[in-house]
């Protein structure tokens, strides 16, 4: 019983700390955290079989909020249970929180001097740059597909958002609507044949 | 109602729709934290896309630690995250536990199918709504659109995406290029008006 326990503090400590590590180094968003996670957890530490590391970065990519976030709760809850999911969420916000917390209080310091407030106007022109990019990479896969249904929504949603100012949470609803539609047709399309 | 129950809230929807991750949650921190409370200037949203860009962590997070920050200091800042994550807690959870039944989760699959589209959209519209002011100052009509528009900064925008696209450079060393640029010419014309 007493081995048991230590077994499962050490579990949790490894947890938060590979979390904790991954959540402070990690540039480039959720994709790369939760590949990173699989490399520790599968491949480094074998805590999780492949085949279910699949199915759990599937729950964490088809969930609302942060995928690095959900990619620390799936792992914590597989791994501790309750106590896994609190102890590797801390680990994932702890980082960037500190981190915000300090350029806020800093930004308001900086933000009258010259040379930061020079930086950040041109940095506007470039950060402009890497959101048109990833447009265009997320795009371009949904147009090569040409599925008109979602070239559809693509053009709904621009209009609804940018002409017609409909709030995003409006927007998103009714396009869930249209896939549970276009999902059940399916559906019964195949159970006709 | 006190401010940091409006973040806590403001940031738990945030927290709740964005699909898709990353950039996903662009178009909704736009939509609550500048349009719909107006808790950040416009420029201090770019500001605030350019240093989650940098740093590390998810924009989700990074978002709800600034703006909580800057409107209600620290507790601002903690209700905003716990806020953010919330959903996703209960959410995944969820799905963790009832995941041995539904090891497809094909009904979410295809509703993502149709999200990921509309996501896409919104996340250009935010990037539009934000960033042409940027570029073209707060333009009142044809008269006003030649004399408010800024060349340079458009001039940084085509170099950086062609950086970006054509040379797969790091988008860290690429913003980072576009602050020196601004920088060093804004200098120059500071040295030239003496």
């Amino acid at each position: 019983m007493n081995a048991k326990a230590k077994e499962r503090n050490r579990r949790l400590l490894q947890l938060f700390f590979s979390t904790l590590y991954l959540s402070a180094f990690t540039f480039g968003g959720g994709y790369v955290i939760i590949s990173l996670l699989k490399q520790k957890f599968v491949d480094q530490l074998h805590w999780i079989d492949e085949e279910e590391m699949l199915d759990l970065i599937a729950i964490a990519q088809s969930s609302p909020g942060p995928i690095a976030v959900n990619g620390a709760i799936v792992i914590g809850y597989k791994l501790c249970g309750f106590p896994g999911i609190l102890v590797s969420v801390l680990g994932a916000i702890i980082p960037p929180f500190v981190i915000l917390t300090a350029v806020s209080m800093a930004y308001d310091a900086f933000r009258q001097n010259f040379v930061i407030q020079s930086m950040l106007s041109g940095m506007r022109a470039g950060i402009s740059a890497v959101i048109i990019s990833v447009v265009w990479d997320m795009g371009a896969g949904i147009v090569k597909e040409k599925d008109p249904l979602r070239l559809a929504i693509m053009l709904l949603a621009f209009l609804a958002n940018y002409v017609l100012k409909i709030p995003v949470i409006v927007i998103i609803l009714c396009a869930a609507g249209a896939g549970f539609l276009s999902s059940l047709l399916h559906a019964g399309r195949k159970e006709n044949v | 109602m006190s401010l940091c129950l409006e973040l806590f809230l403001s940031f738990l929807r945030i927290g709740a729709f964005s699909f898709g991750g990353g950039y996903a949650a662009i178009p909704l921190i736009q939509g609550e934290v500048i349009t719909r409370h107006g808790w950040l200037s416009p420029s201090e949203f770019t500001d605030l896309m350019t240093i989650a860009e940098m740093t590390p962590g998810p924009i989700a997070i990074n978002a709800a630690s600034f703006a909580g920050n800057q409107v209600a200091g620290i507790p601002g800042a903690l209700f905003a995250t716990v806020g953010v994550i919330l959903p996703s807690c209960l959410i995944v959870t969820l799905l963790s536990c009832l995941y041995v039944r539904f090891r497809k989760l094909s009904l979410m699959q295809d509703l993502l199918r149709s999200l990921r589209p509309a996501v896409v959209s919104m996340i250009l519209s935010a990037g539009l709504i934000v960033l042409l002011p940027a570029f073209f100052g707060s333009v009142t009509g044809l008269s006003t659109l030649f004399s408010e528009t800024n060349y340079r900064m458009i001039l940084w925008f085509v170099l950086a995406l062609l950086l970006l696209r054509k040379y797969h450079k790091n988008p860290i060393l690429v913003m980072l290029l576009t602050g020196l640029l601004e920088l060093a010419s804004q200098v120059f014309s500071k040295i030239q008006i003496r």
